[in-house]
């Protein structure tokens, strides 16, 4: 049987109201960071903690990617006959820090600075091991 | 304080040379440099070079000669050219050495560089999600910058109609053909709002630069060019870099501006007192908006100043007179000293065709590249 894996370990975690990325918050200035990080970029100190942060927010910036990744490092389809373009992006998490993205929607049209967005996990490939694998992106709320 | 002077400039032709490494074209590089200096491998007292993708430099001493010279490799990324040239001015600068060479060269593989995630400390998930693309952060930044500022999409054909038109009369060119600013939008969008010929490719070619005390440069040359300032700078807390999984919500202008500021300070000048600029273009939006980041404009005026042909050639301050990164291609190592190197052409005159008028006499060039740093030197005559 087949199950769903995540892109890799640490990353995000699945929680009752959705998945959550992990980063770092500094307990000396609240500067927050995502991945987690044991060095504060900000203050330079190293009393952090891991922290889920919140999975809501507003769209920052964007683009769609129009062409197949390099494979590797990219583990989704880099093949140009089956490659669907996808949108990137920085969401803004209030209070916390902007974190890059993959978008769910790839039409510009429909991407607006400013727009709220919510966390999802999509679907990125199959492993060798016959399981999906999942990495994280962004939506806009409907 | 001691001055530095620029007195020999050798190129090897950017683009794709099959058959000849990247190392090799460097190699060619320092032998014209040589020439175009009058000086011998000999009596280089240092060397600082590097490259990304193309070897170690310091083993091209095997093909130009075992002096014993001493001999410094610099890896910075895309300012590793503007690093080795601010090392060589450094040495020359402390009075430690009277006479030297920085060197630059690549060879890339084609298609957008492949970013190795874990040696910039980010976990494999990053590049294996579709993330991690140079050209990402390119479409990202400019289109905040246009919903910010109001520039809008044929304004970027523009500036890569203008790149390509400068690349189609300089001899050392990778892209030869003007394209009109129709081809440019309807050509494929790789990164929106980037359509295809909006960007540099990464590519293959070498520059030297030989450099001395200015009080020897009369030895080597009749038309010294100085070099006036040399800064590299890295990123502060706050801003917007690419390749950056998340970016701070306050706010900092980046390290451009940093180094701009700090360049212009060293050189006892001001954006004004520029006659015209190399500025990094590895897409037509960087272009636009390294014009403001480098303090040639505001935030938004550069819709209207691209628009009245002010960084064109003949305009008030003509940017990427060689056609930049767009019309040559991005050998990462050697990519900032061609922008020198088109400098102390323009400034000696020596341009040909694309020769700016009324005689130059202050030039400026910018690098930036990941994980967010900046490279500008000033130059006069």
């Amino acid at each position: 049987m087949t199950s769903q894996v995540h892109v890799a370990e640490g990353v995000f975690v699945e929680r009752p109201d959705g998945p959550h990325l992990f980063g770092s918050r500094c307990n000396d200035c609240g500067t927050h960071a995502f991945p987690p990080q044991s060095g504060c970029q900000r203050c330079a100190g190293t009393n952090t903690d891991k922290v889920e942060l919140g999975n809501r927010g507003t769209l920052w910036t964007f683009t769609v990617q129009g062409f197949p990744p390099k494979a590797p490092p990219f583990k989704g389809s880099a093949d140009p006959a089956s490659f669907v373009p996808f949108g990137v992006g920085y969401v803004e998490i209030p209070g916390q820090v902007k974190v890059e993205t993959r978008l769910t929607e790839s039409d510009p049209a429909k991407l607006i600075i400013g727009m709220q967005m919510e966390m999802v996990l999509v679907p990125l490939c199959v492993d060798a091991d016959g399981n999906d694998v999942v990495t994280f992106a962004f939506k806009p709320v409907s | 304080m001691t001055e530095v002077a620029i007195v020999g400039i050798g190129m090897h032709e950017f683009g794709r040379t099959d058959g000849v490494s990247g190392m090799d074209q460097g190699v060619v590089a320092v032998r014209r440099a040589l020439a175009d200096a009058g000086a011998k491998w000999e009596d280089m007292q240092f060397a600082f070079g590097g490259s990304q993708s193309a070897g170690a430099a310091d083993t091209m001493v095997s093909k130009l000669g075992l002096t014993g010279v001493q001999f410094i490799n610099v890896a910075n990324g895309c300012a590793t050219g503007g690093s080795a040239l601010f090392s060589a001015y450094s040495a020359i600068r402390s009075g430690m050495s009277d006479l030297g060479i920085a060197i630059g060269f690549d060879k890339h593989e084609r298609g957008a560089f492949r970013v190795d995630t874990k040696s910039m400390g980010t976990g494999d998930w990053y590049g294996a999600s579709g993330l991690a693309l140079t050209t990402q952060f390119f479409g990202m930044k400019i289109n905040r910058y246009m919903h910010q500022y109001g520039i809008t999409q044929p304004t970027l054909g523009k500036v890569a109609a203008k790149a390509f038109r400068n690349g189609s009369i300089n001899p050392m060119a990778w892209r030869r053909k003007p394209l009109s600013e129709e081809e440019i939008l309807e050509s494929p969008m790789l990164s929106y709002p980037l359509t295809q010929y909006m960007f540099c490719n990464p590519g293959e070619g070498g520059v030297a630069l030989i450099l001395c005390n200015a009080d020897q440069a009369h030895k080597y040359t009749d038309r010294p060019v100085f070099l006036k300032a040399a800064v590299v700078r890295s990123r502060r807390f706050g801003s917007f870099e690419v390749l950056a999984p998340h970016i701070a919500l306050e706010h900092n202008a980046g390290p451009t501006v940093d180094a701009s500021k700090a360049a212009f300070e060293m050189a006892g000048m001001g954006p004004a007192d520029i006659d015209l600029a190399q500025l990094q273009d590895t897409e037509a939006g960087a272009e636009i908006m390294h014009m403001a980041e480098n303090g040639f404009c505001e935030n938004g005026e550069q819709e209207q100043m691209i628009a009245n042909g002010d960084t064109e050639i003949g305009g008030r301050l003509p940017v990427n007179t060689d056609g930049g990164c767009l019309a040559n291609g991005e050998p990462v190592g050697a990519s900032g000293l061609r922008q020198v190197y088109e400098n102390v052409l323009q400034l000696r005159g020596d341009a040909g065709e694309r020769q700016v008028p009324n005689e130059p006499k202050t030039a400026y060039t910018h690098v930036y590249g990941a994980p967010g740093i900046s490279g500008v030197t000033i130059l006069a005559r």
